[in-house]
């Protein structure tokens, strides 16, 4: 499991990076490790508009379904339909395939998110190991 | 998370002689039925192709085992079982099932005929004490009939695959070759003697059943020898996951989906394994019978099990709703997966009789959406006949 210090992360397992005001959002390490083999990815609409904490799709492997949460409120600007074809990439590099981007109106939101370190506590916390 | 034998499994949960072994494995783990089983190990794709191309194993010693012996064996087992146990020869198995008087189930299982007068009931794991209780209060006053329990004697490893049986072959001095689908025999493995090895399994493909004896250093020992002989073949040991998408894909039932006590024979869509005709006006009725009779002559069920596969994007699971196009609500996904060796989206599911014609479309409601989908023949998958004389499998 690793979790770069460049992302910020949210306890329902997203992470994000904000560069300027585009957040870029995936799934973490520990979630597509707990999911198994990925094999469908729901995907919003672009332009369709997102509450922090609100579903914005979903992931499915073999044998489970798990929501999608966005860390953020914006606007979605980009989604990474690859996954349509190749949703399995998510398994092989969690960290480096995002799911879709976001237009945000402010950093604040991606403030109170978790440091990796922070993040990596709280997995081993909610996990017992 | 370093070590994973440490790791406290609630006291209520049971376990098989390999759990050590399964957490050994860093398999992950799950509560089955009551049992503290591994899910998967690598990954449950990988294990499901493992099975359909090279070979898998998988521990299957929480399945109950029940013997029914004595001079009135048969007897108790004829009325016990929908199939007739009075065509099985020493040495054969057959799928079979113990109805309730309302023809709904009990349990689906294997029956073997050990010896005249000697039979062994495989039954599952969830429905384990439910069974044997049943067994006693159904046949338990009949006299000449002698049930044990012997669930907990036994180590049962599924050998499954194209490979299985060059794999078990390099273990025992039994010939495979000539024992034939859902027969079984004795014979020394690995240094054991007289382990019942059976020419059946779970998964669609061919494979083996070995029973060892459950002490935990046997249990690992003989899983240990198992996997390094089907390294070669790639084999892979298999979780509860890759078991559950396998017997999809071949359209085999699972008690608590698609049988229970509220679903009877024929809406199941296993008429074929119950002998309802079987002595005519004899007097060996096996429990459930008469109502079976009664839903034939009422002119049959009104809803049945089919298969499903998903025609736009989207996954049915266990409990989804169906709806006809139209908009009603018409039934329920029993069980639902992606199907990772036929790369489709496939289910189970009951329907009102007029619509399991194979080509009606249907929707499937997933989170809100109707999908919609399409009656296809089941299995879903049926294995290659190759090899050795082609012999049907009770289930494909």
């Amino acid at each position: 499991m690793s979790y770069p210090e460049k992302y910020r992360y949210s306890k329902s397992h997203e992470w994000l990076l904000l560069e300027g005001n585009t957040a870029t959002v995936g799934i973490t390490d520990y979630a597509q490790g707990s999911l198994g083999d990925i094999v469908f990815v729901e995907l919003p609409k672009i332009g369709q508009e997102i509450q922090a904490g609100s579903t914005f799709g979903s992931v499915e492997s073999v044998k489970a379904v798990s929501d999608l949460y966005s860390p953020v409120t914006g606007t979605v600007s980009a989604i990474n339909e690859a996954l349509n074809d190749a949703p399995e990439t998510i398994n092989s590099a969690a960290n480096d395939t995002w799911i879709i981007k976001l237009d945000v109106k402010s950093a604040d939101e991606a403030g109170a998110l978790l440091s990796a370190a922070d993040y990596e506590k709280f997995v081993a916390e909610e996990t017992g190991h | 998370m370093t070590d994973s034998t440490a790791t406290l499994v609630p006291a209520a949960l049971n376990r098989t002689a390999l759990n050590a072994v399964h957490r050994n494995h860093k398999a992950k783990m799950v509560d089955f039925g009551g049992w503290d089983m591994p899910v998967q190990y690598r990954g449950l794709i990988e294990e499901h192709m493992a099975v359909r191309t090279g070979v898998g194993v998988f521990d299957v010693s929480h399945m109950g085992d029940i013997q029914l012996r004595g001079p009135n064996s048969l007897a108790a087992v004829q009325k016990l079982l929908m199939n007739d146990a009075s065509k099985l020869q020493i040495g054969q198995a057959h799928y079979t099932a113990m109805l309730y008087p309302n023809g709904t189930f009990v349990d689906d299982l294997i029956l073997h005929k050990l010896s005249e007068n000697d039979y062994l009931l495989v039954i599952n794991a969830g429905t384990r004490e439910k069974d044997v209780q049943w067994v006693r209060q159904a046949i338990g006053s009949m006299r000449g009939v002698h049930v044990t329990n012997v669930s907990d004697y036994y180590t049962q490893i599924a050998i499954q695959g194209p490979k299985a049986a060059a794999t078990l072959q390099k273990l025992t001095d039994v010939d495979l070759a000539p024992i034939k689908n859902y027969w079984f025999t004795w014979g020394k493995v690995c240094g054991l003697y007289s382990v019942l090895i059976a020419r059946t399994g779970y998964t669609g493909e061919d494979g083996f059943e070995i029973y060892v004896p459950s002490d935990e250093p046997t249990s690992a020992r003989v899983w240990a020898e198992v996997l390094a002989a089907g390294e070669e073949f790639g084999m892979m040991p298999c979780g509860l996951g890759a078991r559950n998408t396998l017997r999809l894909e071949s359209a085999m039932a699972l008690y608590g989906h698609e049988i229970s006590d509220s679903l009877n024979v024929f809406e199941a869509n296993l008429g074929r394994y119950c002998k309802i005709g079987r002595e005519p006006g004899g007097a060996a009725d096996f429990i459930g019978r008469d109502a079976l009779l009664e839903v034939q002559k009422n002119g049959g069920p009104t809803k049945r099990l089919v298969g499903l596969e998903m025609v736009e994007r989207g996954i049915g699971r266990d409990g989804y709703p169906v709806f006809s196009l139209d908009g009603e609500r018409i039934g329920e996904i029993t069980s639902g997966s992606p199907a990772p060796f036929l790369k489709k989206n496939i289910a189970l599911a009951y329907v009102p009789i007029a619509f399991i014609e194979v080509g009606t479309e249907v929707a499937v409601e997933i989170r809100g959406q109707r999908v919609k989908a399409q009656v296809v023949p089941t299995p879903f998958y049926k294995r290659p006949k190759v090899g050795s004389p082609v012999i049907t499998a009770p289930l494909s």
